[in-house]
């Protein structure tokens, strides 16, 4: 049997009940995420800004692998959706005392959890917690090793279409260490299917995936080339452990040749955007000139992105349901 | 089974509406309507208000009570409310009352946005099978439907009713 990314994350009716990756998920599927999460900014713009959708419902934050932007704006979002949440450090406590993963899930199911946030180190984490979860719990990926980020990703694909009108046809660049990014992989899934013109990444060779090719992004080794006619420039984070295991001369070295500049982003089309997952490396990728300048979008992503997270606990949530007839 | 006429409904519905805003006094009052067939019948009724405001719009997809069984809507289209409802009177207009727990799904909605004067509701049919203590101050036509019958405007140029 061959390996279907989406198979798990769907109902027998083609609706949303884990969200592990954006690959092989449709276009139309990705379009309402952006369309709901569209609907919760305007919410959120009130003076109240919680909605009654997941109330009773229990939330679980469960990070195994540190994260202060992601676990907090995932708990405002299941907080503005009314659910209760609990946020678990599990790096700090049960497994590091010898506990399995099954069985700190197997714990959270008897106290009636009914959504998992997980942050995992290893890849394919999420998707095996959502494949042994009992039924009616829903699993939503916070990030597992090297392979998915697909909230990240949406947000970022949110923010595009904000501020960019759509996604069809842009041409869209990804600077920096695509080789250990999550990010990266699920943004380039997301902008595939929502039908952006061109992918690029760009980064030294060091830090490049060899198959990237095959996922349908176009490499480049230089800035100049790499961001010619961009209408979107995302910045991805150099890790600075990354620096010990000889992938990269040092910090200047790599600043020199892709950290973003406002003589490098000249390059771009002129009313191009900027964007950063976080956290910045002031000086390492990003300089602060361009960092805190007009093309950058940067905390307008912070916001999107607990609509978005709002977005996909709803729907995941929904999707657990039977549904039955539509009343009136 | 014979549909009222809807041109007729929504004329009457009018005028009962302005009699309404005169005997109760209210003051720029904001017109409310439930997406889809409330803010068509909103509308409709705003347009005889010379000088009114715009009709507000209410999607309460987000506030339903039947979501953890029914799902979202795929096409949440938002609510559109002017930045302060404190203290105004609020009309609220759906197309169709039945159970009431749209209504009530409405005002829980509402209140999140402030703190209205007061709130009427007109709905332009009513259905009857109502589940909630919930009464429209006024209606355009009373139906008795069969068992399982259900009735649904469509619009918005022109309103049409259509059983189902």
């Amino acid at each position: 049997m061959t390996y279907d990314p989406a198979k798990v994350q769907l109902t027998d009716d083609g609706r949303l009940k884990h969200f592990l990756t954006t690959e092989g998920l449709s276009r139309e599927l990705l379009t309402e995420i952006l369309d709901t999460a569209d609907s919760f900014i305007s919410t959120q713009e009130r003076a109240v800004k919680t909605v009654p959708l997941l109330r009773g419902k229990t939330v679980v934050n469960l990070f195994f692998e540190n994260s202060t932007r992601t676990r907090s704006t995932f708990e405002l979002a299941a907080k503005r959706l009314s659910a209760d949440i609990l946020n678990l450090d599990i790096a700090r406590s049960a497994t590091s005392k010898g506990e399995t993963l099954m069985d700190t899930l197997w714990n959270l199911e008897a106290m009636y959890s009914d959504m998992f946030v997980v942050r995992h180190a290893d890849s394919g984490a999420a998707h095996f917690i959502a494949e042994h979860v009992t039924p009616n719990v829903a699993i939503i990926n916070a990030g597992d090793g090297r392979h998915a980020h697909p909230t990240q990703a949406m947000l970022d694909m949110l923010t595009i279409r904000r501020h960019k009108g759509s996604i069809e046809g842009k041409i869209v660049a990804i600077v920096g260490d695509i080789l250990h990014s999550r990010v990266a992989r699920s943004q380039i899934h997301a902008l595939r299917t929502l039908g952006a013109a061109e992918v690029r990444v760009i980064g030294p060779g060091t830090l490049l995936p060899r198959d990237i090719e095959s996922m349908g992004a176009v490499p480049h080794y230089d800035m100049k080339q790499g961001l010619a006619d961009c209408d979107v420039v995302i910045m991805l984070r150099l890790q600075k452990e990354r620096m010990q295991n000889a992938l990269l001369p040092s910090e200047g070295e790599f600043f020199k040749l892709y950290g973003l500049t406002e003589e490098k982003l000249a390059y771009a089309k002129p009313d191009a955007i900027v964007m950063h997952p976080g956290p910045i490396n002031r000086g390492v990728e990003i300089e602060s000139a361009v960092a805190d300048g007009p093309h950058s979008v940067i905390l307008n992503q912070v916001s999107y992105g607990i609509a978005v997270r709002m977005a996909v606990m709803a729907m995941a949530m929904s999707g657990q349901q039977t549904p039955t007839e539509e009343p009136a | 089974m014979t549909l009222p006429d809807i041109e007729q409904t929504c004329t009457e519905l009018t005028q009962q509406l302005i009699e309404l805003i005169e005997r109760e006094g209210l003051e720029n009052p904001l017109l409310v309507g439930i997406r889809t067939g409330g803010v068509w019948v909103a509308e409709r009724l705003n347009a005889a208000l010379p000088g009114n405001d715009d009709v507000a719009t209410l999607d309460i997809s987000f506030y339903r009570d039947d979501f953890t069984r029914h799902g979202l809507h795929p096409k949440v289209q938002g609510s559109e409310l002017p930045d302060s409802i404190e203290d105004r009177p609020v009309i609220l207009i759906d197309d169709v009352i039945m159970s009431g727990r749209t209504i009530r799904a409405a005002m829980n909605e509402l209140f999140d946005y402030g703190r209205p004067a007061s709130i009427h509701l007109v709905c332009l049919l009513d259905i009857g099978r109502r589940e909630l203590p919930i009464q429209p101050d006024l209606c355009g036509a009373k139906l008795t439907l069969n068992d399982g019958q259900l009735v649904k405007l469509t619009g918005p140029t022109p309103l049409e009713l259509t059983l189902a």
